[in-house]
């Protein structure tokens, strides 16, 4: 049986290598680590955590691996650490400062969870589970590997109330980049009509949604927001006709949620109806249309995990995405141009929402 | 040399083997029932569907009673997740048996129906509360009771009682088949309706029977998923084990024996795959990609052993065994 | 509710019904042809990935839409040709080589997907074709007479298809190798031939129908983005008794409820919208309970051709 397997997996692996090219090299990540070149450590200061990204003392580059439910380039919720990680890459100083081993596309629970054990077992320094789904397995693991840095997300929960230290959590407050989007599409829609795409009424998608339909009500207690859930995530036909019906029934405002929404934002463009994008930031797709977009940055999260680590802690934090830390961003697209009334209304509510005198859910 | 990492990571550690195991388990579960349906002419395309029922139910059965004391509750928690696999293809099972209605279509539609539900049932009815209270609402199921919980077979792997469960449950598949009068009406049915009703067997009935037999046996691979894996309902719960059961199924030549290897080896190469993308970081659509191939070549090549196994010998009673389950090396070619 | 029996709102179900339906339509009136001559081909799903990809690719490096529609056809029909290849002369077993040819269409549209493109982006697709005259008529022109030419052609296939197979000797060939391969092997019909031509044909199809999508009706091409419709396309042939005019009732009838269904959520109807999701699968299996028997089922489906073995 293994020889025959055996014989079927060289042909394949050998054609689809020599086809491709060596389709390895496609991927960013995939080079040896040079271990060789140690950037300067910047001198010792008390500057926050995220200035400590330098690789370890040791000379050896920072190992993160991570699991992700969908792909690096699902303009949305896996995209949004991708980046992230790539960005704090090239802060350190490339490949040989910082490694990323990615998994992408693990929506089967069993594989991440192989996968997450493989990544602790082969040295990583920061494994990271980018899905709540994960987060069964990832405590077994973590009691398993106390050596290894875990994170995950969505989530709050570090275990420290089952004696773990080495998990991070990390979460996305979606609601209050809902609510200002909310406050923005009010302000643009002149017929009082704002369509939603969604994908499952759950998760961050949905406090997004209940966030964004706050923000409209609080600006515009006459305006209907009609929503459409498609039932999935990654349906971009069924995505692109909720977004035609929704201009159909009068909508003049949309935003929506989740990998799908690419074929909604190619009918807003279309049709020439302003767009509010979250997770990741959109405006490629629809240069003129797309107003503005809540971009998760994990950025900060990143460094601070990393420094911590460093600094021998390796969990207990639960990191939340805010606009008041600046973790939550809207990321305003200059090609739309922006009446001077929606945007001092959508700085209000930024400010309200950083004080905490708006709350953004209902 | 990216299919060495794939075999290491499938056969060669504890671990990996341990990782295969863990997944040939819901993959022989849903190939048994598949490979009922299929012997009463039944293509049970709807393995996803009656998976989540099971997964669904047997969770919400063991939520409901968690004092109940384990040697009973969980057992019956299994047995909750079989009947409603059953009930879950019960319909297309009916709508074919009385009204010709092509089972095919109707699995599909089931499937689309169960996932629906579970979204609904994860945010309302189903939904943990501790999900709710932190506001997150994260779709998915309250932690089961421990004592449902199925033993884990080595520490530190995922591998558990559910493997030996699914094993027995194969023989006892192949002695229902083949030593039983039912099973004997279930491969007569399949054989040839008609001459089975000139010999007075219920055809409808067996054929509606099978389909049921054969979601139970999807249900309690959901049921079994749950109480050895997850220990709730999470999504993507299904993880194509219902797609992914047929193609065991048929590389298990049809038969149930044959599904234990067939079972492990299409574990392996989904495991090995994964491996893979690890320990060469290519992208996962390149994985796809080559299990689709290898899928492909392996049903190919079944044309060559079929060739040798006539030239042998004629007249086979018993189903020829699995093209990828048999262990002599192809002939190259 | 009020509000959802309006004008507005029965001509946005119907105009949606006619987009929905489109790339339906393709894959299975496509899969009609290969079903009849005795080939089930479970990948259709592969095969629209790999033709919407291919067309939105030779859009975006040419900026043509009507090479995207022919690369989109060609690419289909060499998977189509491949599921041949596998399933009529390596004579494997249909249902499995389906699921293995979707996955390789999966895997192949999305890695080249991220090796040529890497990231979402948008083309100018086709242009929408407003049909002088009909598109006037009040209401209902705008409705049915605005859409790109791949709508349209859409539609036109399937009174095509019914004549080619009721009507030519083609499709008189097709039928018999479907329903008695060894009479019509033993009439001098080539048997193989016959099915590769088809399931090509098929492939030819599906890949036009992703096309419809990526080039058509969103203009962008992400992983995965056919979303199920090809598996549902299979089944509406199974729906249609095998007859492009019962295929496009089908595919009309699952269209029409998904649409309701949209609308629904977006007047405000109060239904949880993950039953709302469900209607279209639950009205499909009721419509076919309440329908009358059809047996229309090609004898030979599925079943693989060797001369002499009856």
């Amino acid at each position: 049986m293994t020889r025959f397997s055996r014989f079927f997996l060289g042909v394949i692996s050998a054609a689809a290598l020599a086809a491709c090219g060596a389709p390895a090299a496609s991927a960013p990540t995939s080079a040896p680590a040079a271990t060789s070149a140690v950037t300067a450590a910047p001198a010792e200061t008390t500057a926050p955590a995220a200035e400590a990204t330098a690789p370890a003392a040791s000379g050896e580059p920072f190992k993160v691996a991570i699991v992700m439910p969908s792909s690096t380039t699902d303009l949305a919720w896996s995209q949004s650490m991708y980046d992230a990680l790539v960005a704090v890459q090239q802060e350190m100083g490339g490949e040989s400062a910082m490694q990323i081993s990615v998994s992408e596309n693990m929506f089967n629970v069993t594989d991440a969870a192989a996968a997450l054990r493989d990544y602790a077992s082969a040295g990583n320094d920061l494994v990271i589970a980018h899905g709540t789904q994960y987060g069964t397995s990832l405590f077994d693991l973590a009691k398993e590997f106390p050596e290894t840095s875990f994170a995950w997300g969505t989530a709050t929960d570090t275990g420290a109330d089952k004696g773990l230290a080495n998990i991070f959590a990390y979460n996305a407050k979606a609601e209050e980049g809902g609510y200002v989007n909310g406050v923005l599409a009010a302000s643009l829609s002149k017929a009082g009509k704002i369509g939603v795409i969604g994908p499952v009424e759950a998760g961050d998608a949905k406090t997004y949604i209940d966030g964004f339909e706050k923000g409209v009500k609080d600006t515009k207690p006459d305006a209907t927001v009609a929503k459409i859930y498609t039932g999935g995530f990654g349906d971009t036909a069924k995505a692109a006709e909720a977004a035609t019906t929704q201009i159909a029934a009068g909508a003049d405002v949309l935003t929506g949620s989740a990998q799908q929404v690419v074929g909604a934002i190619g009918v807003a463009k279309d049709k020439g109806i302003p767009w509010f994008g979250t997770q990741s930031d959109q405006s490629s797709l629809a240069p003129s249309l797309v107003v503005a977009t809540q971009v998760y940055d994990w950025k900060a999260v990143v460094k601070d995990m990393i420094a911590k680590i460093h600094a021998g802690t390796l969990g207990g934090t639960a990191y939340n995405l805010e606009l008041k830390d600046g973790g939550l961003k809207i990321v305003y697209n200059s090609g739309f141009t922006l009446p001077a009334e929606a945007k001092a209304a959508a700085d209000k509510a930024i400010a309200g929402l950083t004080d905490g005198s708006i709350k953004p859910l209902p | 040399m990216a299919y060495g990492a794939m075999l290491r990571g499938a056969f060669g550690s504890l671990p990996g083997l341990a990782q295969t195991l863990a997944k040939a388990t819901p993959l022989l579960l849903v190939a048994l029932g598949i490979i009922i349906a299929f012997r009463a002419k039944v293509t049970n395309i709807g393995g996803e569907g009656q998976l989540i029922a099971g997964a669904m139910a047997a969770t919400a059965f063991a939520l409901a009673l968690p004092t109940w004391p384990g040697w009973l509750l969980l057992p019956l928690t299994a047995l909750v997740g079989a009947l409603a696999g059953g009930l879950w293809a019960l319909v297309p099972g009916l709508l074919k048996a009385r009204l010709a209605v092509n089972e095919i279509l109707t699995t599909v539609m089931m499937n689309a129906i169960a996932v629906q539900l579970m979204n609904f049932l994860l945010r309302g009815p189903m939904l943990d509360p501790a999900q709710v209270a932190a506001g997150t609402n994260i779709p998915q199921s309250a932690a089961l009771p421990e004592q449902v919980w199925l033993a884990r077979l080595i520490p530190r792997t995922l591998l558990h009682a559910g493997f030996f469960l699914a094993v027995a449950l194969a023989a006892l598949v192949a002695v229902l088949l083949w030593r039983t009068t039912l099973g004997y009406r279930i491969r007569a049915v399949g054989l040839s309706p008609a001459a089975s009703r000139y010999a007075g067997i219920p055809v409808e009935r067996v054929t509606a029977l099978a389909m049921v037999l054969s979601g139970a046996f999807c249900g309690l691979a959901g049921a079994v998923e749950v109480m050895g894996i997850h220990h709730r309902v999470v999504e993507g719960i299904t993880g194509n084990y219902g797609f992914n059961g047929i193609v065991a199924a048929l590389f298990g030549g049809l038969h149930p024996l044959g599904a234990i290897p067939a079972s492990v080896l299409f574990g392996a190469l989904l495991v090995g795959a994964d491996q893979m993308q690890r320990s060469v970081q290519v992208p996962a659509a390149l994985i796809t990609m080559l299990n689709g191939l290898v899928v492909l070549m392996v049903v190919s090549s079944a044309l060559w052993r079929q060739r040798r196994a006539a030239r042998r010998q004629s007249a086979v009673a018993a189903p020829s065994p699995a093209p990828a389950a048999s262990a002599e090396p192809l002939p190259p070619t | 509710m009020a509000d959802f029996f309006t004008w507005t709102t029965l001509l946005g179900i119907l105009h949606s019904t006619v987009r929905l339906a489109t790339p339906y339509l393709y894959a299975a009136v496509g899969e009609t042809f290969a079903q009849r001559s005795g080939v089930v081909n479970l990948g259709v799903e592969g095969m629209m990935l790999m033709g919407a990809f291919a067309g939105f690719y030779v859009v975006f490096t040419t900026g043509s839409p009507l090479a995207g529609v022919l690369a989109a056809a060609l690419v289909g029909a060499l998977m189509g040709a491949l599921m041949a290849l596998v399933s009529v002369t390596f004579r494997a077993e249909q249902g499995i080589s389906g699921i293995g040819l979707h996955l390789v269409g999966l895997g192949l549209s999305s890695m080249l997907f991220k090796l040529l493109l890497g990231t979402v982006q948008g083309v100018d697709g086709l242009p929408e074709l407003r049909l002088p005259l009909l598109a006037d008529i009040p209401a209902i022109g705008p409705v049915l007479f605005q859409h790109s030419i791949l709508v349209y052609m859409a539609f036109l296939l399937v009174p095509i298809a019914a004549w080619v197979l009721d009507r030519t000797t083609w499709g008189l060939n097709i039928r018999a190798v479907g329903d008695n391969p060894q009479a019509a092997d033993a009439a001098g019909v080539p048997v193989l031939l016959i099915r590769y031509a088809t399931v090509t044909l098929g492939g030819a199809l599906a890949g036009v129908g992703g096309a419809s999508l990526s080039i058509s009706a969103l203009n962008i091409f992400q992983e995965n983005m056919t979303g199920g419709i090809g598996f549902i396309a299979v089944a509406l042939v199974y729906f249609g008794g095998w007859r492009p005019y019962g295929v496009l009732l089908g595919v009309l009838l699952f269209s029409l409820v998904n649409s309701i269904q949209l609308w629904m959520q977006v007047s405000g109807v109060g239904i949880a919208s993950d039953l709302a999701v469900m209607m279209p699968y639950v009205l499909t299996i009721v419509a076919l309970a309440f329908s009358t028997r059809r047996l229309g089922q090609p004898s030979a489906l599925t079943k693989p051709f060797t001369r002499g073995s009856a």
